[in-house]
């Protein structure tokens, strides 16, 4: 069983739940940007949780399956089509052997995610499916799809068929708005930035840049002060440089004042810039379904909002899993 | 405030990085006895083994541990954080089992240089190149003292990342030797793949081509990440540096660099190397001295 890829979109990639525990070889952990639709995909389709799907990026693929499948399409609303004819997201489908799944321009989001019953079988790197293609590793060959290509599937678990038809209740369908909310706990070296700054910082509305992709998104829309020090010893001239460091996934950092950065799954795991916070785990699905030009305020929360938080996804996670089980 | 009166240490800050991240600046200023720190104490926390950590990653004067809070509560990492810290206190008396390695580098090689002359408009001193820009606000008469300097003694690996194998290394020099760069006033969009490059206070070989704004020097034959895990050192590891190994950088001329390009080309190159228990004491007490010592368990017999 495979998908033969007749065009292969804008940015399509392979990804799971992403590559942990490498972050100190300066290993980024890659996998699916929006976690929430890559995994209700997977329990639309039936199969275990971190079975690897095709994460697309605002302009879908036409894809060819060689043989019948059990398919989901989630996240960003890009209407996808069987052979021209469109059909539902957030519902198990089935295609059979000739179909073509394609999609439609992007209405709201970024990222549509395509689980298949077996999930995309491509050799597992380093205990992950994730495509890396900074350095080319992971995934398809390392890269994102072209024409040409074929995708193997695994095996489909026994109960896919049976999922064929089941819907993920509307109440859990996220809308993208274009104007987005990020939740934030303030940290790391925050303490270089003045505080006035800080506050222009959390009650800016900033734009997001063109440069917004699977390393991190940029943003414009105001200017951040660093306190004025003496530069320690090792940190380099700019007052934005400190002594390099790591970076978390999700982490802010002001190079130049006027570009606020937010890494996200193939981040640079390290340098030295000052960051000054970090976006919240439950939040990053929404970021990631953020785009060129989109609004975005950061709100300051305290680690015990973002454990809640944190918590609300999981258990939201749990219901929908249970509800197509 | 006490235990800094007592110790003499910077007090380090805790701090959560979101949700999932713990993230301990041990010290705003670089110096060899704050990585040591940071060493001993990641070493002491991997060794724990404790449920719910996903990364444990050390650097150059700080730390950070990748946790899920489900498991692990960030407040309970970070307790037991400040007790290791307590134990490790000012490093003295610790041990660092690592390896001594040679890594050969060609100073104003050909690619290098090119790189930095298209990126000119982008630098402090565009009528300069890096290497006499940096010798003279480090001081240097000459380039060529510079590049002894730079080449006279050994380095320490501090810290890896970036990018997947790129080693910062921080040279065991007393630290008014150290030698301390800016990187470039806007950064370039490209640097060669294995570009011996210098920022703050730090060297490092670029493991892929890409972006970069360290200071241009020269390049190494030999890559410091190999994915596809041909060479014989990457066997383990598709990277090569560890925290905590010494890196001598030793000085080679075009035809070397050939040679061990070929070399690295037919699957056949080894980085010279040995293994090596590691001082920080010593280090700090006499470095030049314990210098020559380390250098003579890489080169000796």
């Amino acid at each position: 069983m495979a998908i033969r890829v007749r065009q292969p979109g804008l940015l399509t990639t392979v990804q799971d739940t992403g590559r942990f525990g490498e972050y100190a070889i300066g290993m980024p952990p890659s996998g699916a940007m929006d976690v929430f639709s890559y995994q209700v995909g997977n329990y639309l389709v039936g199969n275990e949780e971190g079975a690897a799907g095709l994460e697309i990026t605002y302009f879908g693929p036409e894809l060819e399956f060689t043989e019948d499948a059990v398919i989901a399409v989630t996240g960003a609303e890009m209407p996808p089509k069987i052979n021209g004819e469109e059909v539902a997201t957030w519902e198990t489908l089935r295609v059979a052997e000739g179909d073509v799944l394609s999609f439609d321009y992007l209405k709201s989001g970024a990222r549509s995610y395509l689980a298949v019953a077996g999930g995309i079988d491509v050799p597992v790197f380093m205990h992950s499916r994730s495509t890396y293609t900074l350095i080319g590793l992971g995934g398809h060959e390392g890269r994102a799809l072209k024409e040409g290509d074929e995708l193997k599937v695994g095996e489909a678990p026994a109960r896919a068929s049976g999922q064929v038809g089941k819907k993920v209740d509307g109440a859990h369908i996220p809308e993208y708005s274009r104007e987005v909310e990020l939740r934030v706990i303030i940290g790391l070296a925050s303490y270089r930035v003045t505080p006035e700054s800080m506050e222009e910082f959390l009650s800016t509305e900033w734009t997001v840049t063109t440069d917004a992709d699977r390393v991190g998104y940029r943003y414009r829309g105001g200017e951040i002060k660093f306190v004025e020090r003496e530069q320690p010893a090792g940190a380099g001239a700019d007052p934005a440089n400190v002594v390099d460091f790591g970076y978390p996934i999700g982490s802010i950092q002001v190079p130049g004042g006027v570009e606020p950065i937010v890494l996200m799954n193939d981040a640079v795991t390290g340098g030295g810039y000052a960051t000054i916070g970090t976006v919240i785990s439950a939040d990053r699905d929404r970021l990631a379904q953020s785009k060129t030009n989109d609004k975005t305020r950061f709100r300051q929360v305290d680690l015990e909002e973002a454990l809640r938080a944190r918590k609300e996804r999981q258990r939201q996670m749990a219901e929908i899993r249970e509800s197509l089980g | 405030m006490s235990s800094e009166v007592e110790t003499g240490l910077p007090q380090a800050r805790y701090s959560y990085g979101g949700d999932e991240y713990v993230f301990v600046e041990l010290s705003e200023a670089m110096s060899l006895k704050v990585n040591f720190r940071a060493m001993a104490i990641t070493n002491g926390l991997q060794e724990e083994n404790i449920e719910g950590i996903m990364d444990i990653c050390p650097s150059n004067a700080s730390y950070m541990v990748r946790i899920d809070p489900e498991v692990l509560h960030p407040d309970d990492l970070i307790s037991r954080l400040k007790e290791l810290d307590e134990e490790v206190g000012d490093v003295h008396g610790f041990e660092l089992e690592t390896r001594v390695v040679d890594v050969p580098v060609m100073i104003e090689d050909p690619w290098t240089y090119e790189t930095l002359m298209r990126f000119r408009d982008r630098h402090q001193d565009p009528n300069a190149t890096d290497l006499e820009y940096s010798a003279r606000i480090n001081g240097y008469d000459t380039k060529e003292a510079f590049i002894e300097a730079l080449l006279g003694s050994p380095w320490l690996v501090t810290m890896i990342g970036f990018v997947p194998g790129l080693p910062w290394c921080y040279q065991l020099v007393p630290p008014e030797e150290q030698i301390e760069v800016p990187k470039y006033v806007r950064p370039r969009t490209y640097t060669p793949e294995r570009a011996f490059g210098f920022g703050g206070g730090f060297a490092v070989v670029y493991s892929v081509e890409g972006a970069g704004g360290y200071q241009l020097f020269g390049r190494a034959p030999a890559p410091v990440l190999d994915v596809k895990q041909r060479l014989k050192d990457f066997q383990d590891s598709i990277v090569f540096p560890r925290p905590g190994d010494i890196f001598n950088y030793r000085r080679i001329d075009r035809e070397e660099y050939n040679r061990i390009e070929a070399e690295v080309e037919e699957g056949t190159f080894e980085y010279k190397k040995k293994e090596f228990v590691f001082h920080p004491d010593r280090s700090l007490e006499d470095p030049h001295a314990y210098n020559e010592e380390i250098l003579g368990v890489l080169y000796g017999d």
